[in-house]
């Protein structure tokens, strides 16, 4: 290939796949986009404010582009200022929901609870969370290291210690499993 | 010369690049001890036993501390445009990574550079990113679970966490998966698919399914996909040729996992200890 058209090519593939990883957060009200978006430059986020796409049918007239996958870390951040966006949604496809599909492998000693791409797995009798698997983000390692061995009650929760969306996706393990 | 791109769950772990060993319970870089639980070092902890038994040197690794927050994988990839280019690889396979598109792309464009272009594969993260950004037929390999399978199969979602309810696995809908993975451009040339059956598959379909012996708990340990790929790379390095070493791997992790006697409370690290005996049985029989 010429170096012309590989340049072309380059800039063709970086252009169209650039959106993917980005997630869109949607308030109520203007003020709280403005609220969030000093708060998360000021914690040195890639974000933009932005028009809402078409398909996003509540909120103000005004989003924040976010790195989707930093959902954890960036809902902490606002929830720590008292906002809380309605909505958060990938750029791609603004119509995608999270995962809400728990599946459960009962081993008889022991039960695992799969959310999405994330598995926990505690002791029945005493509560221990014994393993967490799955997932691909850096902070799953992270999160097993800091919650493996210690009981369902004592362990601190994903989202208080994760910061992306394996993170948020082993939360919702985590909170079906303290459910049961 | 095998390449390994990864992360340690340490916010303190400085960037460094080296020849890795495996000492104990830890990996060894540059007089850095780096406990094997899951992750990248179970990774290399496997890559290590398989290419000491096949009389290999030692993976090159290029390892930096991310917790999550993404800090360190951003500096792991500026690294990577700036040095990849004079590293000669046989096989270069990046693992848990912080999804990043733009960095994604920027790497590849640096493998590109590269003087002789190394069998490429993608787990975790960085195979998250390479399917974001459109670009899965670049990489010779992929090692996604049933649940990461379902991911590539939806063009649409951006993560796992948001693959669409109609596409979320169900183990016999593999073979439905796999194609549709491949209709939409979203896998590598070849893919390890990981879970109670293990399927090696490619643009045809699949190839191999290695079920025996099973052993359920495998299921809920951190890390035994890790050491999967771990595995079925250092193979490659080898020169073994990827379907053929995605099969041999397959078989060799699970019997490892067989000889570990497995609970779902167990850790990763009593399964790699059983690797040469389970590498040295598979390539016996052939």
């Amino acid at each position: 290939m010429s170096f012309f058209k590989r340049l072309t090519s380059r800039k063709k593939k970086t252009e169209t796949s650039c959106k993917a990883d980005r997630g869109i957060l949607v308030f109520e009200h203007t003020s709280e986009v403005i609220k969030a978006e000093s708060i998360l430059k000021k914690a040195g986020w890639n974000i933009r404010v932005m028009g809402p796409p078409p398909e996003i049918r509540s909120g103000c007239d005004l989003v924040i582009e976010i790195p989707l996958i930093e959902k954890l870390n960036i809902l902490r951040t606002l929830e720590n200022i008292g906002t809380s966006p309605m909505e958060i949604v990938p750029v791609s496809s603004p119509l995608l929901q999270p995962v809400d599909l728990f599946q459960n492998k009962d081993f008889g000693k022991y039960l695992m609870i799969r959310a999405a791409n994330m598995k926990l797995t505690v002791e029945k009798e005493t509560q221990t969370i014994v393993n967490i698997s799955g997932g691909g983000c850096p902070d799953v390692p992270y999160l097993a290291s800091k919650m493996v061995g210690m009981s369902l009650n004592e362990a601190p929760s994903p989202r208080e210690i994760g910061h992306t969306l394996c993170g948020y996706a082993l939360q919702l393990a985590y909170e079906e499993m303290k459910r049961r | 010369m095998i390449g390994v791109v990864g992360t340690v769950p340490d916010p303190d772990f400085p960037l460094v690049t080296g020849e890795t060993r495996l000492e104990s319970d830890s990996i060894t870089i540059r007089g850095k001890q780096i406990p094997v639980n899951r992750g990248t070092p179970a990774l290399l902890a496997a890559a290590i036993k398989t290419a000491q038994m096949l009389k290999q040197g030692p993976p090159f690794a290029y390892l930096v501390g991310d917790v999550g927050l993404g800090h360190g994988s951003r500096r792991l990839y500026e690294y990577l445009i700036g040095h990849l280019g004079k590293r000669d690889f046989s096989t270069l396979v990046f693992h848990y990574l912080q999804p990043d598109v733009d960095w994604h792309n920027r790497v590849l464009f640096a493998v590109e550079e590269m003087e002789r272009r190394p069998v490429l594969i993608a787990d975790a993260g960085f195979m998250y990113a390479a399917k974001m950004s459109g670009q899965s037929s670049q990489y010779d390999l992929f090692t996604p679970d049933m649940g990461e399978l379902a991911f590539l199969a939806d063009e649409e979602a951006p993560h796992p966490f948001y693959t669409r309810g109609f596409i979320l696995h169900e183990e016999n809908r593999a073979p439905k998966l796999i194609a549709r993975a491949y209709t939409h451009k979203n896998a590598a040339r070849c893919l390890l698919v990981k879970g109670k059956q293990d399927y090696v598959a490619d643009r045809q379909g699949i190839q191999t399914t290695i079920d025996n012996p099973m052993e359920e708990a495998m299921e809920a340990i951190g890390g035994t996909g890790d050491t999967l790929t771990g595995i079925v790379t250092a193979l490659i390095g080898n020169g073994m040729a990827v379907v053929k070493a995605a099969t041999i791997a397959a078989k060799v992790n699970r019997l490892a996992g067989h000889y570990a006697n497995p609970t779902p409370a167990m850790q990763v690290l009593e399964m790699v200890q059983h690797i040469p005996r389970a590498l040295s049985e598979i390539l016996q029989r052939g």
